[in-house]
């Protein structure tokens, strides 16, 4: 026999680390990726443990002191009512990030996975729904989350189902344009000639490939959604009051801007501290797994 | 040495990692290159040379830096000069030309104007003088009709012509040196041997000097003067080309020498195990693990770069005395070896004249009932019996891999049958019963495209496992896994690998054991060794004729390399433009009477013998679909009769009285076999002294017709 043994085959060890290994450790490189993950996680943590450390109740009203600068007492002063603004601060986060969390996961599930199917079948359905993507990109997004709104009511759940369509939309277009790249090529002509369902050719072929531009689609979005929920308690369409919430709080206060003005900058701090945090986040994470090539992974 | 135009004195390159760890890529190259003079570079992927034709033109990549020693081009030292001056030189007196033709024209101008503009800027000519020497630059690079061509976009070339304008380019200025990297990988045997016949011409018309760069030894053979091989960064032989593959004085010359399939010898070559380390990683020399001549002097003491007293012949080994005192032509005999396996009687699979069209006809062509245009593969008749390889061989667009994906069930037949026990596989995958897929299983071309990235190797095998044999458990199937690896000689371990951490024949080796978990009664192999170097290929071979041979598995093997086929097939079917040309057992297929399309597919082969001299029959000449009636080869045969051709589907006729062997053509099989004779294809029968008197060039009558760009034209729209 003429064929070598595998140990004399291979002479140089080769370090054995997992995707997700891999990506962890180029992301901890980058300076910038790790602020904004620490940004997101003090967002989260705050979120989840103020109400049981904040100095004031965020409802209790007090006509007394209106509208007062910050103090000792009130670090970030009182808004219109009298609440404690830098309280409402720390709680204004909460529902926010719960919606656009889940609103997230719901919009990665159904629009990634219709989006690989059809790039998969790449057939008259493919070419019909994507009409209707397309139709349905056409309006503005503002408009078409207050339609939905307007019709089905302000409750959380339709809040939450309804940014997690409207932004699902945009990620069938996304999912369908990267399985594109791996639909012709050759493990998965591999597994179709095996015979392989179509469920597992998704699940399993191509799901894993597309997965990372999912993700790095996912955290950009998350960004916006968040501005877009702000946006919608602006306009009233959010939360319901009195529960604090950066948007409706900004709203309310910014005909005290003058008077006042940490009564907005309160909310804009924290809403515009996680935004950042999002987007550092999502730029280093695209680098680390290789999507962003024309940068290379940040050193 | 100021008669070299090219001195290279000891040239280190390396890059430091993200850890700050320095990675060699050359470590102390010496080179020269006199005027006029063409060296081949020749060594495995990853030894270095691509960066070392890079360097000469005073590239390096990013990150990467010169740790010692020079280049120095025509008394320019080439690390030393500003950015300006360089530019000065690069184009003007030292060119590259790349792999990938097609990627370095500019897709939106035309390719007389791309040639226009090298010559506006590194000629100084201009105006009606530039286009006169475009032109003559077009006609000397032997494209028809320059005029007409330098009117074209690069898409509406053929691979072959894109690579000879992006020459034509570089010719621009006359440069004293050009360096090709790669220049005819990835273009068929005959497109090659026609830009090779170009490139030899242009050296003894312009007298420039080249630096070739190629893994094949074939290639390497054919044009060049001098050949220097190259080992995990560093030259280890450099000798005249016919010195080089006479009597090799390197052991890594031998082995790889040894790894080649040959026309001349049957069987498999052998292998030659390992691969490159990463330059100055091992204290002696690099070649130790791989040698056989190996002693405790070659682990602790690198060589020397020494000649062979008396000699222009240089190698760096301890023990070449040793290894010139074999002789090397006895030893490559000896090598070679064949694996015994047997065809059965019966009939695995039969296919009766099938049609197979990519065309799918849209609702506006139904309704007014459009004639269907011809089928790209149509009438193919073969059987292949249990336990037999069955080869199909042809060039790019001949409906090779069509015909196979079609057995895997990728694509349906359009018309006639394919018969695999009691089933029609005429229909696509997800209409067969699972046992029927199961039988049949697919290996591709290129192992970094067909292994799933994400996956480890353990996923990757679990995945017919789980699907054929679905009362397996988990811990059964892990040990399926390892028995599978273990058969495809991988260890065990290697299943919690992901692909990008295999090399490129261990990564071939997880796709095989892939098909063969299964168990499969028909392996599919598309081309599955002409993405690796020769010393895995024969390695690979090896293995599949090992597997066969337990199994007695049917192959239908894809190559488009004829002595690859003639080391592992038991019968060639050849193919042009998706009809048959030339059915018949290998010896049949190897020796007159030929179909003109075989012997000028094997006329076209390169050897690893610089005395050898392609025949060039039929132009390189490329078409878009097939013709619409008579010979599929009508346009490009040297012997065409005219209308008879054109006009009528020629005959199927047996030269032997078993009738295995048919050959599809008008001329009487009488005439063929005289025809044949005068072109002389002795080298195909050991003989390597080629009669010059008897190198008849036979020119195509029709190649005068250039196709008028067709991809515009095609597809369904309005």
């Amino acid at each position: 026999m003429t064929v070598a043994s595998p140990s004399a085959e291979r002479s140089v060890a080769v370090r054995r680390r997992s995707p997700l290994a891999e990506t962890w450790a180029n992301l901890r490189r980058s300076w910038a990726g790790m602020l904004g993950l620490a940004l997101i996680l003090i967002h989260i943590i705050l979120a989840l443990s103020s109400p049981y450390w904040v100095p004031r109740d965020p409802l209790e009203m007090n006509s007394v002191i209106r509208s007062q600068a910050p103090s000792g007492e009130h670090f970030f002063g009182t808004d219109k009512l009298g609440r404690d603004v830098f309280s409402r601060s720390m709680l204004g986060g909460r529902v926010t990030l719960l919606v656009t969390l889940i609103a997230i996961v719901i919009s990665r599930v159904w629009g990634g996975l219709l989006g690989i199917v059809l790039g998969l079948v790449n057939g008259r359905a493919d070419e019909l729904l994507m009409r209707v993507v397309d139709a349905l990109l056409s309006i503005p997004w503002l408009l078409l989350l207050l339609l939905i709104i307007a019709v089905m009511g302000t409750e959380m759940w339709v809040q939450t189902l309804t940014f997690g369509f409207t932004y699902g939309i945009l990620t069938v277009r996304v999912a369908r344009a990267a399985t594109l790249d791996f639909v012709t090529s050759e493990f998965v002509l591999a597994a179709r000639a095996r015979g392989e369902r179509r469920r597992t050719i998704v699940m399993k072929e191509l799901l894993p490939n597309v997965l990372d531009v999912l993700l790095v689609d996912g955290s950009m979005n998350w960004s916006w959604m968040l501005l877009g929920f702000a946006s919608l308690s602006f306009l009233g369409f959010g939360v319901v009051p009195p529960t604090p919430d950066w948007g409706f709080m900004i709203a309310k206060n910014r005909e005290i801007l003058a008077v006042q003005p940490w009564a907005v900058f309160g909310p804009v701090i924290m809403l515009s501290t996680l935004i950042i945090g999002i987007n550092l986040f999502s730029d280093a994470f695209a680098k680390a797994l290789g999507l962003d090539r024309s940068q290379g992974a940040p050193v | 040495m100021n008669d070299c135009l090219v001195d290279i004195n000891d040239l280190t390159i390396g890059y430091y990692t993200q850890h700050k760890k320095l990675v060699l890529v050359l470590q102390k190259v010496n080179l020269q290159i006199k005027p006029g003079e063409t060296l081949g570079l020749v060594g495995e992927s990853g030894c270095g040379k691509s960066t070392l034709g890079q360097a000469m033109m005073g590239y390096l990549r990013t990150g990467s830096q010169v740790l010692g020693g020079s280049i120095v081009f025509a008394d320019h030292d080439m690390f030393a000069l500003t950015n300006k001056q360089l530019e000065s030189i690069r184009g003007r007196q030292i060119a590259l030309i790349p792999q990938n033709a097609g990627d370095s024209l500019t897709p939106t101008l035309r390719v007389g104007k791309q040639i226009l503009e090298a010559i506006e800027l590194n000629a100084n000519l201009s105006g009606a003088d530039a286009k006169d020497r475009m032109v003559e630059l077009l006609g000397q690079v032997r494209l028809p009709h320059p005029e007409v061509m330098a009117e074209r976009y690069p898409h509406e070339l053929s691979g072959g012509q894109q690579q000879r304008a992006v020459i034509a380019m570089a010719l621009a200025a006359e440069p004293e040196m050009l360096i090709l990297d790669e220049p005819t990988t990835g273009l068929d045997v005959t497109t090659q041997a026609h830009i090779l016949n170009l490139l030899r011409d242009i050296v003894l018309e312009t007298g420039t000097a080249m630096m070739y760069i190629s893994h094949d030894l074939g290639v390497i053979a054919r044009v060049s003067d001098r050949v220097a091989l190259m080992y995990a960064g560093e030259i280890v032989e450099d000798t005249d080309v016919s010195e080089m593959f006479a009597s090799p004085a390197h052991p890594y010359a031998r082995g790889l020498l040894e790894s080649i399939p040959r026309l001349t010898l049957s069987g498999i070559p052998n292998s030659m195990p390992g691969q490159p380390p990463i330059p100055g990683t091992l204290p002696g020399c690099s070649f130790t693990p791989r040698c056989s001549f190996a002693s405790d002097l070659c682990t602790n003491q690198p060589p020397d770069f020494d000649s062979i007293p008396g000699t222009r012949h240089f190698v760096r080994c301890h023990n070449w005395k040793e290894v010139l005192a074999t002789d090397f032509s006895q030893e490559l005999q000896q090598v070679f070896h064949t694996f015994k396996h047997t065809t059965e009687d019966e009939t695995a699979l039969e296919l009766s004249d099938v049609d197979i069209s990519y065309y799918r006809p849209g609702i506006m062509d139904r309704i007014q009932s459009k004639p269907q245009p011809t089928p790209t593969v149509s009438g193919i008749t073969i059987s292949v019996k249990r336990g037999e390889t069955l080869a199909l061989v042809g060039e790019s667009g001949s409906g090779k891999t069509t015909i196979v994906r079609t057995i895997a069930g990728l694509l349906p037949a359009r018309n006639g049958t394919i018969k695999f026990e009691d089933f029609d596989l005429s229909v696509e995958v997800d209409r067969r019963p699972m046992e029927v897929s199961k039988e049949i299983q697919l290996v591709f071309q290129n192992p970094d495209a067909s292994l799933n990235p994400r996956h480890t190797v353990a996923e990757i095998l679990d995945q017919p496992l789980k699907l054929y044999f679905p009362h397996l458990n988990r811990d059964e199937r892990r040990e399926r896994q390892v028995e599978l690896l273990e058969r495809v000689r991988l260890d065990g371990r290697y299943r919690l690998r992901y692909p990008g951490q295999l090399s490129g024949g261990e990564k071939q080796r997880v796709a095989i054991a892939r098909a063969f978990a299964a168990d499969p009664d028909v392996v599919l192999c598309d081309e599955v060794t002409s993405a690796l170097d020769v010393s895995v290929q024969a390695a690979v071979l090896d293995l599949l004729a090992d597997l066969q041979h337990e199994r007695n598995t049917t192959y239908i093997f894809i190559a488009h390399d004829l002595a690859v086929v003639k080391a592992i097939a038991d019968r060639v079917v050849v193919l042009y433009q998706g009809r048959l040309c030339e059915v018949g057992a290998v010896d049949e297929i190897y020796s007159p009477p030929f179909h003109p399309y075989t012997e000028t597919l094997l006329g076209a082969i390169l050897v690893p013998d610089p005395n050898h001299e392609p025949q060039l029959l039929a132009s390189d000449t490329p078409e878009l679909a097939p013709p619409a009636k008579g010979c599929s080869f009508q346009r490009r045969c040297p012997y065409s009769l005219g209308e008879l051709c054109e006009q009528e589907t020629p005959p199927w006729q047996y030269p032997a009285e078993s009738g295995g062997h048919k050959i599809r053509c008008h001329i009487p099989i009488e005439e063929l076999s005289e025809l044949t004779r005068d072109v002389g294809l002795d080298h195909i029968n050991g003989n390597n002294a080629v009669d010059g008197s008897s190198q008849v060039i036979v020119q195509t009558k029709s190649n005068v017709e250039i196709p008028v760009s067709e991809p515009e034209k095609r597809g369904g729209l309005p």
